[in-house]
């Protein structure tokens, strides 16, 4: 089952949309050299498009087709009453350079989720601005670096990072201009502490860490990583992916994280939206509150007026304008709905859910660690008796059953990994259908390999050769004459 | 509100399978002393509370759907055809997340695919990727990508008039890689920018970029012919910032010699919305295609032979290079990136360039009568698109201040605030939804509020 391109429905002359008439005396046109010939679009209907889109989108699975595990990325439900609110005129058709009188609305909600997500996450200031996960780690590394560098302390270039770390935390150390030197795991999934110390120096700016950490588990020396880097001179950096197992529960402020980002579309409900937008606010302590990307959203209690401010040592803008605003609205929804004892019930279902799940599989595959978990846990691909069949394959026919394979070969520590969460909004029911498949395929796996060789079979597509798309570069569309 | 499902039977049957007590059980790890904190939060409403106050919160707001408005300055309003939204609405698009799974996630990889061949036939370019944040982050990341490709230099030619936030932006970036940016400074008696020839003077041996942008952000149409060549002189890479509706009538920067194009790709059928969700859209020429960061779709076949999409090149990506990946970049702005293929496809060829006549000419139109008035003057000696500057007779601040309390309508961009010594410009823009009624609407207050 496919669909054509929207370029190969194309007809010459054919127009989807009519548009007014200028309806003004009509003005020269520039100089010819600087107007374009062609404009190679397509020339469709509306009904082609309307048609075009409603079946690409049934080619799609998301949250709302069924269960959705994918570990490390929080795929709860989207409640339908935030898109509603983020459409709402009065937030969606507002500029962002209007008088601040006119978009009073805007700030205050804006002001109301940053104390919301302090109250939350416990640091005393929190920024907005940043556009995802990733962006976030940016600009709180920054902050770390502009800290050191405010003290005059600019020997301070090595950021320690666990191996369990997400890909995004060397990444973004590299592009803040600084080295970073990776850290063993011990045993039981813990940061190895004598790793640890072993790379305490004056050369320290700080580390990263994911806490709980992508093996699923909450680090049982958390408190004492934190001395110990702060006791180097370092700071630590939260990467708050996994938050979703900790509202209410502890607040990484608390924790001894002195700067963290906040995925609005994981832990907060927003909708991931096909590979975005997110939005990843990033909250800081009183050390480095000051450095914080802007402008952040003050209130003028005398005046009673909401503003925006730039933090004293800002790093800077980290993009144009205040952040991903539609995000928010439909974050603030979720916060305000739920409230206190909502969001901390939805932490502790999450952890529930996930030790039920693990419980009912840590006897069909082999699971990492045999702890209690948080939020997810991660098994091995791994089956007896069925050694060519690999995680991948074990994902793949999951597709058949129905449900969304779990991220599969990472964290990279774990050989085979599938890295499971399944989220407080997944029934009982829910779960047990899932470690029912999960448990079927295993047996198939050992009395007819070539079923999960060759899964999916009910997908639109069969298994997609990568290494010909990567090989044989083909990034766009072209008319046949020009391919 | 509460989206959890469990009856309190369900809670103790999953316990007793786990063995725990209770749920407070399986937080033991968590050290005791920071366990269970009180939230300083509002109590829980219901659905219906919550959206009355919603609600409310929004109508303290003025939006542009009951009052005119000539704001531009990087965020347009634009029209939209209904059948965008509900395209976007469509769950099985906005409840997916970045297609891990290539199987089940076609919808979403076609969709890219065919947003990245538009956006290469509109900015003439061979290759795009499937977004960046916003304009002013895919800025940041060309920056990256030339001192990737160039190698060894430290130098980067920026003109002043690339919009202001996107010049922060990149200088925000990049304050770790130790990197001279000039070319964008406006000296304190309020110089005027440099014109292209000087800025491409700048442009020598170790200079990794020089960053243009057309129509620029005083809605300039820049004149580049010739501008490739002297910065390829120098093996240096030419960045062009374009706003991607003045695509529909202009000479893309492809067709120029241009090494990147970027922009911000809200006015392609996203929603102002205070500022973002956007996207930012970025091409490249084929060579440089390896050192383009972001996610990409590529063309493949499945085992029968038949047709499908699938992440490719992701041997660049932080995944997989960890610390040597081209940018620490982990998705896109999947659903700003639909929005844009729809409203592309919408409009289609003959679409996109009537929506830009029709700016143009009411632009021009708008410029005119302005500079008709007495004390206000448009320097119209310079082709512009969509925005003008016009020189006021008080400061811009406060034209826009008597413009919305004495006249409801909201003004344009106060120049002043990014350009010392501009006080009294301002910045206007006018799309096809100013129509002419509200441009002499507009043209009337001005002459009102002029002293």
């Amino acid at each position: 089952m496919t669909e054509p391109i929207i370029y190969e429905l194309s007809v010459p002359g054919r127009q989807g949309v009519t548009l007014p008439a200028p309806g003004v005396p009509l003005a020269e046109l520039p100089d010819a050299a600087l107007l374009r010939d062609d404009l190679p679009l397509p020339q469709v209907s509306e009904v082609d498009v309307v048609r075009h889109y409603v079946r690409l989108s049934q080619l799609n699975y998301g949250v709302d087709s069924g269960m959705y595990p994918l570990g490390s990325c929080t795929m709860k439900y989207n409640p339908k009453m935030n898109e509603d609110a983020a459409r709402l005129t009065g937030f969606s058709q507002v500029h962002p350079y209007q008088p601040e009188e006119t978009v009073q609305g805007s700030l205050e909600l804006m002001f109301r989720l940053q104390e919301a997500l302090q109250g939350i996450s416990g640091f005393g200031a929190v920024s907005l601005q940043p556009a995802a996960g990733a962006h976030g780690e940016l600009t709180g590394v920054l902050m770390i670096r502009a800290y050191h560098h405010a003290r005059g302390d600019t020997g301070r270039n090595i950021v320690l990072i666990p191996d369990s770390a997400h890909g995004t935390n060397p990444a973004t150390t590299s592009m803040s201009g600084l080295e970073m030197v990776q850290l063993k795991s011990d045993e039981r999934g813990n940061v190895d502490l004598d790793d640890l110390r072993a790379h305490l120096s004056d050369r320290l700016a700080g580390m990263m860490l994911t806490n709980p950490n992508t093996l699923g588990l909450f680090d049982e020396h958390l408190l004492e990583i934190g001395a110990l880097v702060h006791g180097a001179g370092g700071l630590m950096y939260g990467d708050g992916a996994n938050l979703n197992a900790l509202m209410g529960i502890a607040k990484p402020a608390a924790l001894g994280f002195d700067v963290m980002h906040i995925n609005l579309h994981k832990t907060f409900s927003t909708p991931h939206g096909g590979g975005g937008p997110g939005s990843g606010p990033v909250g800081a302590n009183e050390t480095l509150a000051a450095f914080l990307p802007g402008p952040v959203v003050a209130h003028d209690a005398e005046h009673e007026i909401y503003h925006l401010t730039m933090p004293a040592q800002s790093i800077g803008r980290v993009k144009a304008f205040y952040g991903h605003f539609g995000v928010m609205v439909r974050a603030y929804a979720y916060i305000r709905s739920l409230g206190a004892a909502g969001l901390l019930q939805a932490s502790e279902i999450a952890v529930l859910n996930a030790n039920y799940l693990q419980s009912l599989l840590k006897d069909v595959l082999p699971l990492t660690h045999d702890r209690t978990c948080m939020h997810e846990f991660v098994l091995r691909g791994q089956v007896e008796g069925a050694p060519d069949v690999h995680a991948l394959d074990i994902a793949k026919r999951l597709i058949d059953y129905g449900v969304h394979p779990p991220t599969n070969y990472f964290p990279l520590i774990v050989p085979e990994a599938l890295m499971i969460e399944p989220t407080e909004t997944e029934s009982k029911r829910s779960l047990d259908h899932f470690a029912a498949a999960l448990t079927e395929i295993v047996a198939e796996a050992r009395r007819d390999p070539e079923l999960l060789h060759s899964a999916p079979h009910t997908a639109p597509v069969r298994r997609l050769d990568e290494v010909r798309a990567a090989r044989q570069l083909k990034l766009r569309w072209r008319p046949e004459s020009q391919d | 509100m509460s989206y959890v499902p469990h009856t309190a039977n369900d809670v103790q049957e999953m316990l007793a399978r786990i063995g725990a007590g209770s749920v407070q059980e399986l937080f033991e790890a968590v050290p005791q002393s920071v366990r269970f904190p009180a939230l300083d939060l509002p109590g829980p409403l219901s659905e219906l509370e919550t959206m009355q106050e919603l609600t409310a919160l929004a109508e303290r707001n003025v939006d542009l759907a009951h009052t005119p408005s000539f704001l531009g300055a990087g965020a347009y309003h634009h029209w939209a055809p209904s059948v965008l939204n509900h395209i976007l609405l469509r769950s099985e698009f906005y409840t997916a997340y970045t297609p891990y799974q290539p199987e089940i996630s076609q919808g979403t990889l076609q969709a890219i695919f065919e947003y990245q061949s538009m956006i290469c036939d509109l900015t003439g370019m061979d290759v795009s990727n499937a977004s960046h944040y916003d304009g002013a982050t895919a800025l940041a990341e060309a920056v990256i990508m030339a001192l990737s490709a160039t190698r060894n230099r430290n130098r980067v030619v920026m003109a002043a008039s690339v919009h202001p936030e996107y010049r922060a932006t990149v200088r925000t970036y990049t304050q770790g890689m130790d990197l001279a940016i000039v070319g964008d400074g406006v000296g304190d008696d309020g110089s005027p920018d440099l014109p292209l020839s000087e800025l491409a003077a700048l442009v020598d041996d170790r200079t990794a970029c020089l960053i243009v942008q057309s129509p620029d952000f005083f809605g300039r149409i820049g004149d580049l012919r010739g501008l490739a060549d002297t910065v390829h002189a120098h093996k240096a890479l030419l960045i062009v910032v374009v706003d991607p509706i003045s695509l529909g009538l202009l000479q893309p920067p492809g067709a120029l010699g241009a090494d990147i194009v970027l922009g911000e790709g809200q006015p392609l059928g996203n929603t102002l919305s205070f500022g973002g969700p956007w996207v930012g859209f970025f091409a490249t020429r084929q060579e440089l295609v390896r050192r383009m960061a972001g996610r990409l779709v590529g063309e493949t076949v499945d085992v029968d032979g038949q047709r499908g999409f699938v992440l490719t090149l992701s041997t660049r990506e932080q995944h997989i290079r960890r610390e040597k990946a081209t940018s620490n970049i982990c998705t896109n702005q999947g659903l700003n990136a639909l929005a844009a293929a729809v409203y592309l496809a919408s409009l289609g060829k003959s679409g996109l360039r009537q929506v830009a006549e029709i700016c143009y000419h009411r632009a021009h139109y708008a410029a005119s009568a302005i500079n008709a008035l007495p004390g206000y003057s448009v320097n119209a000696t310079t082709p512009f698109f969509k925005e003008f500057v016009v020189h006021c007779p008080r400061p811009a601040a406060e034209i826009n201040a008597a413009l919305w309390r004495e006249q409801g309508i909201i003004g344009g961009y106060d120049l002043g605030q990014a350009y010392l010594g501009r006080e009294r410009d301002l910045l206007l823009c006018v799309t096809e939804l100013n129509d002419r009624g509200q441009i002499d609407r507009l043209v009337a207050a001005l002459q009102e509020v002029a002293s």
